[in-house]
């Protein structure tokens, strides 16, 4: 799994490093028919860290996410340039294997959007498609997925049951078993609980927290609250610009600049 | 491991670290990359299904081309006087046009002076009148009726229509209108039954639900912010409905209307059983004509001469052009709109 | 209120109570017919009904017989045509659903398949006589079946592009998103949830070719004897009824009633289950 070493001696803990960089974007511009959305952004996402990216309407934030799995490449007059580091391999070029991309940074939508299986065969559909696991093989993938997404509890034994079943709450989670079910290294979130009712999107929030010491999460939320409760380190846009990216409290309680301190003050937004 | 030191070099000048090898459990059955494979899988699909589109643009073409070059010997012989010709001689070899395609607009112009009121009622009392209870199953009766098919109408129009308005409606007509000054000539003759408008009824029947249908799902896409105003300021349901509803949607309206003219002119089994296939003009509704579906379909085993058929092609050739130019309209006036469907 | 618009007032009402009126008789008018219609084929068919339908061949004039030999031509052809236009349709209104690039020519395909759906059926036969009988210089089956996949096809291409757009197009970014090709997307995830939509389209298409007669008129013909030789003309019960009924032979109306009940019977069966599967569809849709 991808955990961080600790520096440890006699014992005794050093120091946490910081964490090594995951995904890191160079001076990237994105167009939508014409018309610049992004504009020279460049910032690190660091491993095993939870990455808020947060701004008013219309900032770019979704874009951006979007950029990192190049999902954006499905609909036309959208494009991007510049550089995205995975792996210091920059997954822009045009001949970047995209699925082979998709394998390593995976996804999860506002909306839950749960095929149209079975519980059990919305998890091992994407397993199937990379892998070949024998049968039993793939029920123990299904339910470290589900386990780790916090859902085991609840859909075991009723595992062919269809998806569609589940409550919203429950289809979130489904949507993020079935993202980590491949291993991905990356997981990407674009404003997941914002579909959900309170006690839901709690619950998600925890999972977040336990999904982190393995996976590297970036999360796009218009709900600062919900920023400052997740992330170690929170990133702020406006109007397609990064304005500034540190240490999530430092965001919240003592940005540098003036543009942020107004937003997570509520002064304009 | 306690006391074993792992010391790691951290240093904000490494970007980054090496990182530990991952536990291999999860790659003993990966198959190999699949990106190569997927992408050849994926242009495979992209060229069928663009295929499998194109065809669809091939037929209607290929429909069009296929008439006029089975025609053109019907064209080569008579020229721009096939439109204009009466005549209809299989043994002299002489044929015309104008008996059908003046069958035709006259049938489909009966069919739509009917079609069109009616259908206008039904969509006005299925989105402003009707219970919501009732709209549903009403609806969906009314578009049975454009299920039924065209030889069914044909048959209940042959055995049961036409001696109907021959014994009850048509003596009445004869009786009454066909003394009017002017347009009583439309209406004298014999109650044969069989005819132009015994045609054109069962022919706005048949094109009712469609006209119907498209209002009323262009009626019911109308802002209901646009109505409700109307109705506060205390307007009757009837006058939102002409006066705010009928303009709104006046092009969805023309282009349902065009859609159902272009069904009238291009029926045929419903036609050939009530018309009368008989080659000849006459200004009475009441007397049996022909129609240019309705004469291919009946004639077209009996050609027995390449220009017979060639002129039975030639008429095909017409009627395709005609519908052609109706449906093209009507479909421009009936995009995005409610009534087209799908996303905007 | 002043008195003096009372009238006017009298008169909107008055208006607006007509309208109202008027409407009501327009729907009982178009449901007169239609009581009237299925009234009739239902008890004249129904009259007509026997057992030889099913084991006789259609007759010389004037004698009893049965429709076997056109049962079993409608059948084969109706079958063929789905099976020919079901995958050509599936497939083209998957590229209009599932295309992003080019709209232009997306817009072309659905413009000229639309007038294809409203298209005289009669024109489509002409075309595949000129295509596949004129060459060959005899009617078949295997023209008859091509002409109704012709008459299917739009249908199929219009509801297949229809349900595949109401599937929510998160659901596609969710499957690409995971590394799954579009290829496998379309058939496993897509196909998956608009199933109910695209078998109602093709279930609609069979009802509609069912009652088809002009396009067989040219390409099938008819056939007085039992033939299963799809190479030669073959016999279908819409002609059947049509040369029935406009012959002066009682036994022969019989049978055209027959043949109506049949058919209608088969059309309001097929619209009653795809109008169940539509309303069922969008029902889980919300």
């Amino acid at each position: 799994m991808n955990k961080s070493k600790l520096c440890v001696m006699d014992g005794a803990v050093l120091s946490m490093p910081k964490p090594w960089i995951r995904l890191s974007v160079r001076h990237l511009d994105f167009f939508y028919a014409g018309t610049q959305v992004l504009k020279e952004v460049s910032l690190d996402i660091r491993d095993s860290q939870v990455t808020a990216i947060i701004g008013p309407s219309g900032c770019g934030k979704s874009t951006l996410l979007r950029v990192f799995n190049r999902i954006y490449d499905a609909y036309e007059g959208q494009e991007a340039r510049g550089e995205v580091l995975l792996d210091d391999e920059n997954i822009l070029t045009p001949n970047y294997p995209i699925n082979r991309l998709r394998g390593k940074v995976g996804m999860v939508f506002q909306r839950p959007v749960p095929f149209p299986m079975s519980i059990y065969e919305n998890i091992a559909f994407g397993i199937r498609h990379h892998e070949r696991p024998s049968r039993s093989e793939l029920d123990d993938r299904v339910e470290m997925a589900l386990s780790s997404a916090a859902l085991w509890g609840e859909v075991n034994g009723k595992l062919q049951q269809s998806a569609l079943s589940l409550s919203g709450g429950q289809q979130q989670r489904l949507c993020i078993a079935r993202a980590i079910a491949v291993r991905p290294e990356v997981i990407l979130m674009d404003e997941p609980t914002s579909a959900l009712d309170p006690i839901s999107t709690m619950r998600i929030e925890e999972l977040i927290s336990e999904l982190k010491e393995d996976y590297t999460i970036v999360i796009v939320t218009h709900n600062m609250q919900q920023a400052a409760r997740v992330s170690d380190q929170t990133a702020y846009m406006y109007l397609g610009e990064l304005i500034e990216i540190d240490q999530t409290d430092k965001i919240f309680l003592n940005p540098k600049k003036q543009q942020t301190a107004d937003y997570v003050t509520g002064r304009f937004g | 491991m306690r006391g074993t030191p792992h010391l790691i070099i951290v240093s904000s000048n490494i970007k980054t670290i090496a990182r530990p090898a991952l536990a291999e459990e999860k790659y003993h059955s990966k198959k190999p990359d699949r990106s190569q494979f997927d992408a050849r899988a994926d242009r495979i699909f992209r060229w069928f299904v663009a295929g499998a589109a194109t065809l669809v643009l091939v037929v209607l073409a290929a429909s069009g081309v296929s008439m006029l070059w089975g025609g053109r010997l019907a064209f080569e012989t008579f020229g721009w006087h096939f439109l204009f010709s009466s005549d209809w001689d299989a043994v002299n070899k002489n044929f015309g046009a104008f008996v059908p395609v003046y069958g035709t607009l006259v049938s489909a112009t009966i069919a739509m002076l009917v079609a069109v009121p009616v259908s206008f009622g039904i969509a006005f009392f299925l989105t402003e009148v009707a219970p919501y209870w009732l709209r549903t199953p009403v609806a969906a009766a009314v578009e049975l009726l454009a299920g039924v098919p065209s030889i069914i109408y044909g048959m209940w129009g042959l055995f049961v229509f036409v001696p109907f308005m021959a014994d009850n409606v048509l003596p009445w007509v004869n009786e009454n209108l066909g003394e009017l000054p002017w347009i009583g000539a439309l209406f004298q003759g014999p109650p044969l039954g069989i005819g132009m408008l015994t045609a054109g009824i069962v022919l706005a029947i048949m094109v009712i639900p469609f006209i119907s249908s498209i209002m009323r799902d262009v009626f019911l896409s109308v802002p209901r912010g646009l109505k409700e105003s109307a109705y506060s300021l205390g307007a009757t349901t009837w006058e939102v409905v002409w006066d705010i509803v009928l303009p709104y949607t006046r092009t969805a309206v023309v282009g349902g209307i065009f859609l159902g003219l272009g069904r009238a002119l291009g029926e045929t089994m419903a036609v050939t059983f009530v018309l009368g296939n008989a080659h000849q003009l006459s200004a009475s509704l009441l007397m049996p004509g022909n129609s240019i579906a309705a004469t291919i379909a009946n004639e077209f085993t009996e050609a027995d001469s390449d220009i017979y058929l060639s002129s039975l092609v030639a008429l095909g050739f017409l009627l395709f052009v005609v519908t052609f130019v109706v449906l093209v309209i009507a479909r421009l006036m009936l995009r995005s709109t409610a009534a087209e469907g799908g996303r905007a | 209120m002043n008195p003096a618009l009372r009238p006017y007032f009298l008169r909107r009402k008055i208006f607006d109570r007509a309208a109202k009126l008027l409407s009501l008789g327009a729907v009982v008018f178009a449901l007169f017919w239609l009581i009237w219609i299925l009234g009739v084929t239902l008890a004249h068919g129904l009259m007509a009904l026997k057992p030889s339908l099913l084991n006789q061949m259609t007759p010389p004039p004037g004698e009893d017989g049965g429709l076997a030999n056109a049962l079993f031509g409608s059948l084969s052809m109706s079958f063929l045509a789905i099976l020919i236009a079901a995958p050509i349709g599936i497939a083209a209104g998957t590229y209009l659903a599932e295309t992003s690039r080019r709209r232009l020519w997306c817009e072309t395909v659905r413009f000229v398949n639309d007038i294809l759906l409203s298209a005289p059926s009669i024109i489509l036969g002409l075309f595949v006589y000129t295509l596949l009988v004129r060459p060959f210089g005899h009617f078949s089956g295997w023209a008859g079946a091509i002409a109704l996949a012709l008459i299917a096809l739009p249908v199929i291409v219009r509801t297949t592009d229809e349900m595949l757009r109401l599937v929510p197009d998160a659901m596609r970014e969710a499957a690409l998103s995971l590394g799954i090709p579009q290829w496998k997307l379309t058939t496993h995830v897509l196909y998956r949830a608009a199933l109910p939509g695209i078998v109602t389209g093709v279930m609609l298409a069979l009802a509609r070719i069912s009652g088809e007669t002009a396009p067989l008129l040219f390409t099938a013909l008819n056939n007085q004897y039992w033939s299963m030789d799809l190479g030669a003309p073959l016999a279908s019960v819409p002609v059947v009824i049509f040369q029935y009924a406009m012959s002066p032979y009682e036994e022969w109306h019989a049978l055209a009633w027959a043949g109506a009940f049949v058919i209608t019977l088969l059309v309001l069966v097929l619209s009653l289950i795809a109008r169940a599967v539509v309303a069922k569809n969008r029902v889980s849709n919300e």
